[in-house]
């Protein structure tokens, strides 16, 4: 549904977006994950014809969003939930969006009921909002014409990690209905939560993409054993290499069929064997966008790197 | 994952955003925001306040007036309210970053801005409208004072005066556009419209040639035809000379960038 084909955006000598390749398919949430200023927000301003690509083609259902007619009633999209007028009411904004895709007023009040602003923050500026009843407000006005195709720009920035959770319930329903949804964030735990498909950016490339069950399996695996003396050596047998995570468990970058395996031929007790935690997953991340990234020049260590991404703002 | 239900697909067919909606849309914009709504209740308030005053200096002073010289009066409050409007009803699209929202909805940047335009005109109009009443009123008044009520202004002259303040609004949107940033566009506008004429009398009056040249760009002297009459060719002609120069050939350059740049 959305086909992203070789595309590029130069800066004069910057190049922010370099020849990108992707899909979105509908009944999916696609993830588009990067550290700030990776280019996501750039992709997403070309596929909606806010930004001229330098060179390939972003299109929705085939076509260029420019050449979509009333496109907001097709396609929802939230670009940046702060950049609404301080001074409008929450109701006011989602009615100027209704008003201009011809749509019944009454969606106004559904949309406020379905993200959860009740009518006594709806008729407050927005300028009196938090950056979580923004983004809220922002999903309403982008749903408001039952779309088929979402495109939201960090939507759960902001939200508390119940809101993320209410998120994904949200955009899981709407795409088991077939619609297609690509949205981006910074935060891996974000993405995590909420999609399917992962496309993992940085520096304008795309330095990994598939689903998040194939992205996840190279994380490797957690195993524990009543005898950890001899499940060591019965992984070392067997050809896997561990490393000590805990005094009676070991992570491996292997499969945890592959460990299981070993371990039952060798007739060792397993107490826990399972995929690697989330620090594999940071480490996935980290990996896929150390290289690529602007924070690998900086002196400081990997670790680092999660609590300073969730400071960090949109780029 | 649970059944997936068949792509619809998006649909070429269509109807696009009737311009009369955009138009709605955008009259909605000016007002319901709390610097749309001041200067629209301020417009009315300083017509109300202006025929007062001149009520009350006429009455003391037992002076003579008529319809016209009211709505004179009126027009110079209304030459620094509408531009404002004008300038604000693009910049804060660019100052509040709403632009994002109304570009994406209507790609098509050019009627957006068509829409901006007709939503000038409607509001000059509202304002000559309130003018007028309030002008009116003021009249009846001091010459059931005086026994003498002038109403010396025919529809011709009414259309050019509301053509002055359409041009105003113009204005304001052309500097608006031209700089996307509501306090640079104000202050440059101010500086056009008030410095720059008092600079081009000066020069006109030590350097022979300037003076020649300055009716034709003069766009304020040019316009007063429009309300004091005295048509002829040459005035027409400067009017469209000054208004190629400092309105068509701005609105022009503004309305490329609005159209090209780049909304982030």
């Amino acid at each position: 549904m959305i086909q992203v084909q070789n595309l590029s955006k130069r800066y004069g000598d910057h190049l922010a977006v370099d020849d990108i390749t992707f899909t979105c398919r509908p009944g999916t949430v696609t993830g588009f994950l990067g550290p700030n200023g990776a280019g996501k927000s750039t992709t997403l301003r070309m596929l909606t014809s806010l930004t001229i690509p330098t060179s390939g083609s972003a299109t929705i259902g085939g076509h260029r969003y420019s050449d979509i007619p009333n496109p907001g009633a097709q396609i929802g999209v939230l670009l940046d939930a702060s950049a609404q007028h301080n001074g409008r009411t929450g109701r006011e904004v989602l009615t100027i969006a209704a008003q201009t895709m011809g749509l019944d007023r009454k969606r106004v009040d559904e949309m406020l009921d379905l993200v959860g602003l009740s009518p006594k923050e709806a008729k407050r500026r927005v300028g009196n909002y938090s950056l979580g009843m923004r983004q809220r407000l922002g999903i309403a006005s982008s749903l408001l014409a039952d779309p088929q195709v979402l495109i939201l720009d960090e939507p759960a920035n902001g939200l508390d990690p119940a809101g993320i959770h209410w998120m994904r319930q949200l955009l899981r329903h709407y795409a088991d209905r077939g619609g297609t949804v690509l949205l981006s964030s910074h935060l891996l735990h974000e993405i995590e939560v909420i999609a399917d498909e992962i496309i993992v950016i940085g520096n304008g490339q795309i330095v990994a993409q598939g689903s998040k069950d194939e992205l996840l399996a190279g994380a490797g695996t957690f195993v524990r054993a009543l005898e950890p003396d001899e499940l060591a050596r019965a992984l070392s047998v067997a050809g896997i290499h561990v490393t000590p995570a805990t005094a009676d468990g070991f992570s491996t970058d292997a499969d945890p069929a592959d460990v299981g395996k070993a371990a039952a031929a060798a007739g060792v007790a397993l107490v826990e064997l399972r995929p690697g935690d989330r620090a594999g997953l940071e480490d996935l991340f980290l990996q896929l966008t150390a290289g690529n990234q602007r924070d690998a020049l900086a002196p400081a260590p990997a670790p680092g790197f999660g609590p300073a991404v969730q400071q960090g703002g949109q780029a | 994952m649970t059944a997936v239900a068949p792509e619809v697909g998006i649909d070429l067919n269509r109807p696009r955003v009737p311009f009369t909606r955009l138009v709605g849309v955008e009259l909605r914009k000016l007002a319901d925001t709390r610097a749309g709504k001041w200067l629209l209740g301020a417009i009315a308030a300083i017509s109300v306040l202006v025929m007062v005053i001149m009520l009350w200096v006429v009455l003391a002073n037992d002076i003579s007036v008529s319809f016209k010289d009211f709505l004179i009066a009126m027009s110079v409050p209304m030459g620094v309210l509408l531009p404002v409007l004008g300038v604000l009803s693009v910049t804060s699209e660019w100052s509040q970053r709403t632009a994002l929202v109304t570009f994406t909805l209507e790609p098509h940047r050019g009627r957006v801005l068509a829409a901006k335009v007709a939503v000038g005109l409607v509001v000059a109009l509202f304002a000559v409208i309130v003018a007028a009443i309030a002008a009116a009123f003021g009249n009846v008044i001091a010459g059931a004072a005086s026994d003498a009520t002038v109403w010396n202004v025919n529809l011709l002259e009414l259309l050019g005066f509301y053509a002055m303040q359409a041009l105003g609004i113009l204005m304001g949107l052309t500097f608006g556009a031209l700089l996307l940033s509501s306090p640079a566009a104000i202050v440059v506008y101010f500086a056009w419209a008030f410095v720059i004429p008092t600079i081009f009398q000066v020069a006109a009056a030590f350097i022979g040639w300037f003076e020649d040249l300055l009716p034709w760009i003069d766009f304020a002297t040019a316009q007063t035809p429009l309300f004091d009459g005295g048509w002829t060719g040459e005035k027409w002609a400067q009017l469209l000379v000054s208004g190629t120069i400092w309105l068509i050939i701005p609105f022009i350059i503004g309305a490329r960038r609005v159209l090209r740049s780049e909304i982030k």
